[in-house]
């Protein structure tokens, strides 16, 4: 690595970020920092710009306006491969390829570290053999991906992101398509590597209570805009609630953890819009 | 070979697989090496192989052997080399036209790249009054090259190369042209007489000579078809996977789209338009070797020779004395063997 070690804080910001998509502007002026070392959940209703911010942080998507800077650098004008030797991502509905094995599909993972006609290295097989631990995938390895169950199927993608062997670590919406246990599953996995391996992650997450217990720094978005950034216990209370999602509610101590949990209104009390 | 580097604890099933796929090269070379020899030995006028070697070698004496050394040196000897040249290159372009649209059933033919050569060898017919093969090279090149061009130009969105796009353009030119050609064939009984035995596809009837223009062309394809297999991997995760590993999407899709264009090309120009080796021969391989394209590459430049020279030597003694194009044979044996096999891959 090229940076000073003191430089490497893998903080994520944006700068007066505007993402289009054609005419219709998704995101518009936002400024944004995502703390490095963190666990940070960006959250908001659908169609508030969540995905998008995210394929903007990772330069799937050109900004309109404005820069993504990593540790101060823009991410727009990194070379693909140094990018993607510190940041990695995984897209909400990756296309996993016919009949490929686990093991097959985590290798992949090291494509940013491998150069033309050099051959497979002990390192790229450690960082591999590590992924498939770290993430319980490693019994499945010879599995074609396409016959495991979607808990499993959610496990080797994430390993294939661990192999890349990244500090930066964005995730999006890890947790759709998965029942509750899978879905705890994937949520612990993440803090572990945050934990334990130092990582900083960046996940975007549907389920309020969800993100308040597993994030520390949370990012509520509302049409394109910033309505709140900060930790869970700060930033979510029933006023922003109510104002984002437009949903009456409140918000009480989670009895586990003591983080917020958004509980809504009974059903008969909530003023009918039809 | 690329799994050396593993612990011996590996599953039975995984095992037999890696026996499978080391044995595999082995067993496809003799597949090809029986199919060459079937080549030079086999037609109106079936010779021993004895035969075949004493022509070979020059070693050939006596009376009415030169005769037999002629048809083998003189036209199978050709006639088989251009078989493998086009057979590597069908199954290679189809490979990476499979690769970089992220569609199974991609193929020079589906990219418009078979019916622009065609429209263009056609026109020069009729226009120009060409006769032979050799003649048609450079206009099969152009025509072929020019579509794919204008199918590429059709899925640029914003700058980026939408895979769907590329096979829809590709279909429709298709249709346009194919539909261009047949008015100018039935407008023209001397086009349609020149023309038809071309537009069958087939390895007969042409020397080396035809290769010259062409094989360049080959070579580059072939090294940039493997230069970005790693890259298509990556590709086959999806373009937000591929782009976030470090892939630079558009530019791989350009370059192995390049690959397709100059392989394919070749391979029409000195043949003729041959359907289904480039559909085929990549499923077959992948059957057995797996997804991973730098295995699937070097397993259809086997394949393909394998499945074209099997067809040529086919359509030689189904008919005897007269023979079938092999484009006809490919076409009736490739369309219900790929029923085939899109059946076992949904099961």
């Amino acid at each position: 690595m090229t940076t000073l070690a003191t430089a490497t804080r893998n903080e994520l910001a944006t700068h007066r970020l505007a993402l289009r998509y054609g005419s219709r502007t998704v995101v518009d002026g936002l400024d944004l920092t995502l703390p490095g070392g963190a666990v940070t959940a960006i959250v908001g209703p659908n169609a508030c710009g969540k995905s998008t911010l995210l394929r903007g942080l990772t330069r799937l998507l050109d900004p309109a306006a404005g820069t993504v800077t990593l540790d101060g650098s823009d991410v727009h004008r990194m070379p693909a491969r140094t990018l993607a030797r510190r940041m990695g991502l995984l897209p909400q509905q990756p296309v996993t390829p016919e009949a490929i094995t686990v093991e097959s599909l985590v290798r992949l993972g090291r494509y940013p570290h491998q150069r033309m006609l050099s051959p497979w290295s002990a390192a790229d097989q450690a960082a591999v053999e590590e992924a498939l631990t770290r993430t319980g995938t490693a019994e499945l390895r010879d599995q074609p991906v396409d016959r495991l169950s979607g808990g499993q199927r959610q496990r080797a993608w994430i390993a294939l992101t661990l192999a890349q062997d990244t500090e930066l670590l964005l995730l999006d919406e890890p947790t759709t398509f998965l029942d509750l246990r899978h879905q705890l599953e994937v949520l612990d996995l993440v803090a572990e590597l945050n934990t334990d391996a130092g990582r900083t992650v960046v996940m975007v997450l549907h389920d309020l209570g969800q993100a308040a217990r597993y994030a520390d720094h949370l990012v509520v978005l509302h049409e394109g805009r910033l309505a709140a950034a900060g930790p869970p216990a700060e930033v979510l209370d029933a006023a922003l609630v109510e104002a984002v999602f437009e949903v009456p509610c409140q918000v009480v101590p989670d009895p586990e953890t003591g983080t917020p949990l958004v509980v809504p209104r009974a059903r008969a009390r909530r003023p009918t819009t039809h | 070979m690329l799994r050396n580097d593993l612990p011996a604890s590996t599953a039975p099933a995984q095992r037999s697989l890696t026996v499978r796929q080391s044995l595999l090269p082995a067993v496809g070379l003799c597949v090809l090496v029986l199919c060459i020899a079937l080549s030079l030995a086999l037609g109106s006028r079936p010779l021993p192989l004895s035969t075949v070697l004493d022509a070979l070698l020059g070693s050939g004496a006596g009376h009415g052997r030169d005769a037999d050394a002629d048809v083998v040196t003189g036209l199978r000897v050709p006639r088989t080399i251009i078989g493998l040249v086009v057979g590597a290159a069908l199954g290679v372009a189809g490979a990476v036209a499979q690769g970089i649209t992220r569609n199974p059933l991609a193929s020079p033919t589906t990219l418009g790249i078979n019916a622009g050569a065609s429209f263009a060898v056609v026109t020069a017919i009729y226009a120009l009054h060409l006769t032979r093969p050799v003649e048609y090279v450079w206009f099969a090149i152009a025509g072929a090259a020019a579509t794919a061009l204008a199918a590429q130009a059709m899925a640029r969105r914003a700058g980026d190369l939408d895979p769907t796009r590329l096979a829809l353009g590709g279909t429709v030119l298709a249709a346009v042209l194919t539909s261009w050609t047949s008015a100018l064939m039935l407008t023209s009984r001397r086009t349609l007489d020149e023309a038809r035995f071309w537009l069958a596809g087939s390895l007969a009837g042409r020397g080396l000579d035809v290769l010259t223009p062409v094989l360049p062309l080959i070579v580059l394809g072939l090294a940039l078809a493997f230069a970005v297999a790693p890259a298509l991997n990556a590709l086959a995760l999806g373009d937000e996977s591929a782009q976030a590993l470090g892939v630079p999407v558009t530019r791989i899709r350009v370059l192995g789209g390049l690959a397709v264009v100059l392989l394919a090309a070749g391979a029409v120009a000195v043949a003729g338009p041959v359907a289904f080796v480039g559909l085929a021969a990549p499923h077959l391989v992948r059957l057995v070797l797996g997804p991973d394209h730098r295995r699937l590459l070097p397993g259809c430049l086997i394949a393909g020779p394998i499945l074209l020279l099997a067809a040529d030597v086919l359509g030689r003694v189904v008919v005897r004395p007269s023979e079938l194009e092999v484009g006809i044979v490919t076409a009736f044996l490739g369309a219900p063997l790929l029923a085939v096999l899109a059946r076992r891959a949904a099961r």
